[in-house]
């Protein structure tokens, strides 16, 4: 069994297409390039603005490294044909914006239950509906996790630039294979549509994963067991004899269904949320800036958290202990540096594109004694420097 | 039952043993379809190996997956042909099938058989049209006859159906052909031809669910269903000289459209070359 995009002949190929140093680019063509470092070979999507660079980066990109680029019909069957196309041992990405986004959430769930690897880009924009269509936004980030429907665990990460675009659009693939689960990346409009400098880097200073595959014909005959006990079963592909039968629907270790029985239910849906939770160290990520003396936190993620950490970085001159916690991986978020840093604040201030999304998250890690706060804006302009420093500067 | 199954059926090796017996009410269409593919895998002595089989939800999707020793990709309600259309780009060496219902792959799923058909990307899909949705109980359908009842066309179906066959040729497929379960010899030689054909391919069979279909329109036994589409079958060249009022109700039989177009998979990769070769990208 193969997975491609891991054939010898790619290493050559990415050197002599992409000559590592720095290029002047879009944060949606550094997802694309990333995607391609990554190995992805398989790109299937439809346009919407503000994500279209990515599937047009990907259609001039793709076919030069032997990969397949697909305009599907719609959102629903892009991501209905990566899940059959990484099922073949590819790996597999598409990028939409929020409607698409929207209409991709039952396959989401079907990549969920079958524990598909792929990765989904959905570069933020501004809503509800059509909204500001070529605006950006930080509105999706519940949608993400409780988009589709039932009990389930979702791995979503959020790049901060353009430059963290590549390298977290990387980190998304690595993640989808080892813990074989679908991963969104929530980027957005304004850094998808910025363009500054960012390094491709030499392919050999980037980690590559690649899924676990079956090392004998008992694994693969078990497509949804846990022989390793990290609860991430090996995935046979199809077209190697197998008969691997995948279901969205309540299966048992074998993958046929069973929706009768409660314990097999139970069993399956618990040991995917399990995987998820076991493997924290797969995908937790954060940064922090002055977070050891802050008796001010702000917590900002995605495009914001660049103006939140010149705001930071101003009220630091001034004198006051602020610090700055920014999430990369966003869902699952990590609560346990939360809780210890909010136990150390005064205030928290939440600084995001939308009207209060991550504070209803970050509320949950907050004592009642410790201020908690919004900064938000909407309307597809991104929150100043300015904006930021004067709410730090009301709660100092 | 199923220990009848296994010692008398000589298809039963290319069934999932562990899934049956099937799940499918006794005189559905469903296991002739099922009876009628494996045949076709027989006779052509094609490896389940080499097969990929994809199903969406439905009474029908169930034919495909469990019930098929094969790869199987159980998917969503309407999407096994966008599902498909990834495996088939994935492995284009392999057979890739889709087996669903028409509420599934007509209704629901309409626009990617449109778009497959136009791609003209190399799958075998056999539809399997009972003019009702079977599993959510009997409702109306876009293939429900005009005037029949159904749980949601209580009094009667004002809806004209859709000619799933006629609009899937005219959107570009390479080989298209209906029949029904009473036509069992001709489908299996029709499941053939499409399962060699290099394009898309879309076999249509009219098949019987006396469960939620006939028992609400004077057809309770699965006998007078079949009787019912031999009485009313028109074959292609027959019906080309009948006017629109002599064929209301009636069922085209045979053989659509046969024709060779350039195939999806091949242009892909054949543009994959092309690229490689312009950028000086070959491997030394
Ligand atoms: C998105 C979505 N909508 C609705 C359903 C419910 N549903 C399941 S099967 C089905 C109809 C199937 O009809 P058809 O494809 O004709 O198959 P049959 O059961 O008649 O063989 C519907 C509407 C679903 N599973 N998913
Ligand atoms: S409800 Fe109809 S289509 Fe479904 S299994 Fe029964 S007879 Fe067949």
């Amino acid at each position: 069994m193969i997975i491609r995009g891991d054939e010898p002949d790619q290493v050559r190929l990415i050197r002599k297409l992409y000559k590592p140093g720095n290029y002047f680019m879009q944060g949606n063509e550094a997802v694309a390039y990333g995607a391609i470092f990554a190995g992805c070979r398989f790109y299937a999507g439809y346009p919407i603005t503000p994500s279209s660079e990515i599937a047009e980066t990907m259609a001039r990109e793709l076919p030069k490294l032997g990969g397949y680029y697909l305009q599907m019909e719609d959102e629903i069957g892009s991501i209905a044909a990566m899940i059959g196309a990484s099922w073949t041992g590819f790996k597999v990405m598409t990028a939409t914006a929020g409607p698409g986004f929207s209409l991709m959430q039952e396959n989401l769930g079907y990549a969920v239950m079958t524990e598909t690897p792929l990765v989904l880009v959905d570069v933020q924009r501004s809503g509800p509906s059509t909204g500001q269509a070529t605006k950006g936004a930080q509105g999706d980030f519940f949608q993400a996790r409780w988009g589709t429907h039932g009990d389930h665990p979702i791995i979503a990460v959020s790049p901060t630039s353009g430059q963290d675009a590549f390298w977290e659009t990387i980190r998304a693939f690595n993640i989808a294979e080892k813990l074989r689960t679908p991963v969104v990346v929530l980027f957005d409009g304004v850094l998808a549509h910025t363009r500054e400098q960012i390094r491709i880097p030499d392919i050999e200073e980037v980690e590559i994963a690649y899924r676990k595959l079956p090392e004998n014909e008992e694994e693969a005959k078990l497509p949804f067991g846990d022989p390793h006990g990290d609860g991430v079963p090996p995935m046979p592909l199809f077209g190697h004899g197998y008969f691997t039968h995948v279901t969205g629907s309540t299966h048992k270790e074998t993958g046929l269904r069973d929706v009768y029985t409660p314990e097999v239910h139970d069993r399956l849906v618990r040991r995917i949320h399990r995987k998820i939770e076991k493997n924290m160290d797969v995908y937790e990520k954060y940064e922090e800036h002055f977070t050891e003396d802050a008796e001010i936190l702000v917590v900002s993620w995605g495009v914001t958290a660049r103006p939140a950490l010149g705001a930071v970085l101003k009220t630091r001159r001034e004198g006051i202990n602020v610090g700055l916690f920014v999430p990369k991986t966003v869902h699952p978020f990590p609560a346990e540096r939360m809780r210890e840093l909010a136990k150390r604040a005064r205030a928290v201030l939440v600084a995001e594109m939308n009207l209060g999304q991550m504070i209803i998250e970050v509320e949950r890690y907050v004592n009642d004694d410790v201020l908690l706060k919004g900064v938000n804006k909407i309307g597809g302009v991104p929150l100043t420097v300015e904006e930021i420093l004067r709410e730090i500067r009301g709660v100092a | 039952m199923a220990n009848r199954i296994y010692s008398t059926y000589p298809m039963v090796k290319y069934l999932r043993k562990e899934a049956l017996p099937t799940a499918l009410c006794p005189g559905c269409g469903g296991g002739t379809v099922l009876n009628a593919f494996a045949n076709a895998i027989d006779q052509l002595k094609l490896d389940p190996r080499d097969l990929v089989v994809v199903s969406g939800i439905g009474c029908s999707a169930w034919i495909a997956s469990p019930y098929f020793l094969a790869d199987t990709l159980h998917t969503t309600h309407g999407r096994a042909i966008a599902f498909a259309t990834g495996v088939k780009v994935g492995l284009p060496d392999k057979k890739v099938v889709v087996i669903s219902g028409d509420g599934d792959l007509a209704s629901i799923g309409g626009n990617h058989l449109l778009h497959a058909a136009r791609r003209n990307i190399d799958m075998t899909v056999i539809l399997v049209n009972n003019f009702i949705y079977g599993m959510t109980g009997g409702q109306v359908a876009p293939t429900t006859p005009f005037g029949a009842k159904t749980t949601t066309s209580p009094y009667r179906n004002i809806e004209h159906p859709l000619q799933i066959s006629e609009t899937v040729a005219a959107a570009g497929a390479s080989y298209v052909a209906r029949w029904t379960t009473a036509h069992v010899y001709q489908l299996i030689e029709s499941i053939k031809k499409a399962l060699q054909v290099k394009g898309f391919s879309l076999v249509e069979v009219i098949s019987q669910c006396p469960v939620q279909y006939g028992r609400r329109n004077r057809m309770k036994e699965p006998a007078e269903m079949l009787r019912w589409f031999l009485k009313n079958s028109v074959p292609v060249s027959k019906a080309k000289n009948m006017s629109p009022e002599e064929l209301e109700g009636k069922f085209i039989i045979g053989e659509i459209i046969n024709r060779q177009r350039p195939e999806f998979t091949e242009e892909l990769n054949k543009l994959i070359d092309e690229v490689q070769e312009h950028f000086g990208l070959k491997g030394e």
